[in-house]
């Protein structure tokens, strides 16, 4: 058997300290030994979006880097984007367009659009269509999506 | 009574599990002691397995299973929602690239993956076949043993069945002009973001199987089947799936993974790559002719339809699309000759299936692109050729089947209107229309509970799976509307056979439809026992007494449900339990087996930029209308629409299955195989529906989730023609194909002119 290492990093504001073996991913890390299953699991090849978090604030298809790789870093998913009860507003657009359908690209929809939206408040829908060209949704609730983005950029998302 | 909830978009049930990650999909449900799967195949299409040795796998510290066919009961046992055709392991000959012929079960993923690579397996490759031509071939090896098929005259062939329908006599229709071609359609695959998962457990004295399954009561039937379990013992745990669109609705590798878990006596879990479920679902691809005569005024005299759909190893729900597909393939048109003839062709490819549209896309790709030749040849346009010919509300064009139950032509103009079809489209733009019809379910079965608690609110049991189509949203508003409750006192209960009762299955888009229909009887079971309670309550006779959407009402008071429920169920509290069973019988005479419970019909049209450097298509309108009956929620409705429309535009311009010379899939996986992103997306999206009350369903409502997918490739090549005058029969109208169409046109200006048109 490989090796396991010990690595510390923050999640959702919490520090975690995990023993990875290291030839898993961050995806795998947080899926399996950290229990985060919001994050999801689809290509494993970095072109689907699904396993989409924010690593220090930068979107990262979390199947494409290593777990010992985020040794310090913190990391964002799904799970942390609501405060307590009260949902981040790009949740809040997300139900409000009607974007989230299956469900199963939503977690990575939804940080792939806080990146954006961090780095550009107000994106033009160009902008939102470049931003997310790297999350598939195959119920193809683009268009929702792409409101969503637009409707929460629009009540602030990214101050929050 | 209080404002409608039916008719409204609120917010999607069970949307904030969704958007907090908090949604658990099979993949994400953690059993204790649980073993980690691992399928084993061969990288060819066809193969005899002479030996396999498993003591280098087993060999693996936390390896605890190498399941071949020897280790399953003999012979082994097949199964198949038409044909008990598929293995549950290969036995003896692989007959696709990448079919399990062993499984690892593992203390770990990485223990499984090490020990599929020491599987050491002994084999000789076979010659294959994977393409239509090279099926039919009397040469051709045969897919599929002759012992499987007993006494199938086609048995000694690789066509499975041929389907043949239509009235009226083809050979002695006189037409003017006569329009032909042939018209192809690639194999295309779900591609659902959810790869499939798999979970099964012993449960005391019988099983337990988690699946991203759209059928949930199917899979317990082929499961209590194999295992010898009477229904009871087999519990079906079916989680929302992470997307379906037919590639989900039956049976794959749950029966393996439950043999697994009844010898490891753990339970087993087996999740699927990507590239796993390209190669364990997928679309028929088609080879379709299609000859239609026309009158000089426009007016359809006969049809001929001529299909070929190229199906995989095994059987699973493909023929059924064939026919179903091809029995409609006439269109919405009122035609007084129509001939069809489909094939099922199995190939050494991956078992095809159900997927958004069912045998439909391709028939209409073929059919609606003939129309817009037609229109071409005969100087008519072809808007005005589809009104001409397109049948009246309550026309039997399809003798012996439902009528015509919409107003189709509203639905044309609706879309035509929308994008300006009477205007010229922007210089340098193409513009193209189709229309899609697809008959909905032929037989149904929905079961559903309602219980209304003693404070008013609501539990519903309803084995629909919501898979993104928004069923547990509709549900949750008829019985909101009905019983007079706020929505967010409704609760939803779904993917449990042990508790939730049977429903045949999610598919065809019938679940407001049925499930619909059986809520809302449930929902009256319990008005009918409000009415009752009022009428003692009062007292009066229970003739005075009318309940209706959330409110009792006697002479000229009203109150709300609620309030006679509190009296009446007095201080015991308990609760009102209604039942409801939505029932379409099947007709043995018919050929589907059924009529059409409905029809789901679209006209998508659409403006296209065609890149004449690169060959590269730029949708840049797409507007597409659908009659929906009525639209129980507008956004859901609209999710959908636009959805399938995008969906619609995967198959239209990039997708594809390619296999290599000896039937390998090439482009396995995200990487070479593009689906629409962000980016492909049309410049402009507009959808509409028509609600005319018409339909089978609560409150006129139709089925509509595979409408908009329907005819988007005609639409978009007849646009693609507008624009550069070139005729492309195949799909998708990729960058390449689409160069090269133009590129040969140059070269022989009579490329791009109808493939045969005969004046007689």
């Amino acid at each position: 058997m490989t090796m396991r290492q010990r690595i510390e990093l923050t999640v959702n504001g919490r520090i975690r300290s995990v023993e990875v073996a290291p030839h898993h991913t961050l995806l795998d890390v947080l899926r399996d030994d950290l229990g985060l299953t919001g994050t999801k699991e689809c290509c494993l090849v970095g072109e689907c979006g699904a396993c989409t978090v924010l690593v220090d604030d930068l979107a990262v298809d979390s199947c494409l880097m290593l777990g010992v790789e985020a040794d310090g870093a913190s990391v964002t998913t799904v799970e942390g984007l609501a405060t307590g009860d009260k949902l981040h507003p790009l949740q809040e657009a997300f139900l409000e367009t009607g974007a989230a359908q299956c469900g199963f690209c939503i977690p990575g929809q939804l940080l792939a659009a806080a990146a954006l939206l961090a780095n550009d408040p107000h994106p033009t829908r160009a902008a939102v269509e470049e931003g997310l060209a790297g999350n598939l949704c195959r119920c193809a609730g683009y268009e929702q999506i792409i409101e969503a983005v637009v409707v929460a950029a629009r009540a602030g998302a990214s101050e929050s | 009574m209080t404002d409608p909830c039916v008719g409204m978009s609120p917010r999607r049930v069970g949307g904030r599990d969704r958007v907090t990650g908090r949604q658990a999909y099979v993949a994400d449900i953690h059993l204790d002691d649980v073993l980690h799967a691992k399928l084993v195949s061969l990288d060819c299409a066809r193969a005899r397995i002479i030996t396999v040795d498993t003591s280098a796998a087993l060999a693996v510290p936390g390896v605890r299973l190498v399941m071949t066919a020897a280790d399953l009961p003999q012979p082994v046992p097949r199964f198949g929602p038409q044909f008990q055709d598929r293995p549950v392991l290969a036995a003896g000959e692989t007959h696709y690239h990448g079919e399990p012929l062993a499984a690892i079960a593992a203390e770990t993923k990485d223990a499984a993956e090490e020990a599929t690579r020491l599987v050491r397996i002994e084999y000789e490759e076979l010659p294959a076949v994977f393409t239509i031509a090279g099926a039919l071939d009397p040469m051709a090896p045969l897919v599929q043993d002759p012992a499987l098929r007993p006494g199938d005259r086609l048995a000694r062939s690789n066509v499975l069945r041929e389907h043949h329908y239509g009235w009226g006599d083809v050979d002695a229709a006189s037409a003017d002009v006569v329009v032909e071609g042939t018209y192809a359609f690639p194999m295309v695959t779900q591609f659902a973001i959810e790869p499939h998962g798999f979970i099964a457990a012993p449960d005391s004295d019988g099983i337990a199987v988690w699946s991203s399954i759209q059928h949930p009561n199917w899979l317990q039937r082929v499961i209590a089947s194999l295992l010898h379990l009477p229904l009871a013992k087999v519990r079906i745990f079916a989680p929302d799936p992470g997307g379906g669109f037919g590639g989900k609705q039956h049976a794959k590798y749950e029966p393996l993974v439950a043999f697994m878990a009844l010898r490891a006596g753990r339970p087993v879990r087996l999740v699927l790559t990507l590239e796993e479920t390209f190669q364990a679902v997928r679309r028929g691809a088609s080879e379709i002719h299609v000859r239609s005569g026309f009158r000089s005024d426009g007016g359809l005299v006969f049809r001929d339809i001529e299909a070929n759909y190229l199906i995989g190893a095994y059987a699973d729900i493909a023929d059924r699309t064939v026919a179903k597909g091809s029995y409609t393939s006439n269109g919405p048109y009122r035609v007084p000759a129509v001939r069809i003839v489909a094939r099922s062709i199995l190939s050494h490819t991956t078992p095809s299936t159900a997927f958004r549209g069912f045998g439909n896309p391709q028939q209409i790709w073929a059919v609606e692109s003939n129309m817009d030749e037609a229109a071409r040849a005969l100087g008519i346009d072809p808007l005005a050729l589809r009104l001409q010919n397109l049948a009246h509300p309550g026309e039997a064009f399809i003798p012996g089947d439902t009528p015509a139950d919409g107003d189709w032509a509203r639905t044309v103009e609706r879309a035509a209107e929308l994008i300006g079809w009477g205007n010229p489209p922007a210089p340098g733009r193409g513009r193209g229309l189709a229309v899609g019809l697809k008959s909905g379910p032929t037989t149904g079965l929905s079961n559903s509970i309602v219980r209304l608690l003693a404070d008013g609110s609501v539990i519903v049991y309803a084995g629909t799976s919501d898979m993104g189509q928004g069923a547990r949203t509709i549900f949750a508003q008829i019985a909101a509307d009905e019983l007079g409750a706020p929505l967010d006192w409704v609760t939803v209960v779904m993917g449990d056979t042990a508790v939730v009762p049977y429903d045949q299955q999610t598919s065809a888009s019938r679940s407001s439809v049925f499930m619909g229909n059986s809520i809302l009887l449930a929902c009256r079971d319990i008005q009918a026992k409000i009415r009752a309670m009022a009428a003692r309550l009062e007292p009066v006779d229970e003739a005075a007494v009318v309940v209706e959407r959330g409110e009792v009402r006697i002479g000229g008071r009203v109150t709300p449900i609620r309030d006679v429920l509190v009296r009446g169920l007095g201080r015991l509290g308990g609760e009102l339990i209604g039942i409801g069973e939505m029932r379409k019988e099947a007709e043995p005479e018919h050929p589907l087996g059924g009529t059409a419970a409905f029809f789901e019909f679209n006209c998508t049209a659409v403006e296209v930029e065609v890149d004449r450097e690169t060959g590269d298509v730029v949708v840049a309108r797409h507007v597409t209308v659908s009659d929906v009956g009525k639209a129980m929620n507008p956004i859901q409705v609209r999710g959908q629409d636009e959805g399938a429309a995008i969906m619609g535009l995967g198959h239209t311009l990039m997708e594809h299955i390619i296999h290599d010379e000896a039937g390998r899939i090439r482009n396995l996986g995200a990487i070479d195989y593009r689906i629409p992103t962000s980016l492909d997306l049309p410049l402009r999206m507009e959808s509409d529906f028509v609600e005319n009350a018409d339909g089978p369903g609560p409150y006129g409502a139709k089925g509509m989730s595979e409408g908009a997918l329907l005819c988007v490739a005609p639409a978009v090549a007849a646009a693609v023609h507008d624009a550069t005058g070139v005729r492309i029969r195949d799909l998708p109208l990729s960058p390449e194909r689409v160069w090269r169409a133009l590129h040969d046109a140059a070269e022989s200006p009579d490329a791009g002119a109808p493939e045969a048109i005969d004046a007689r």
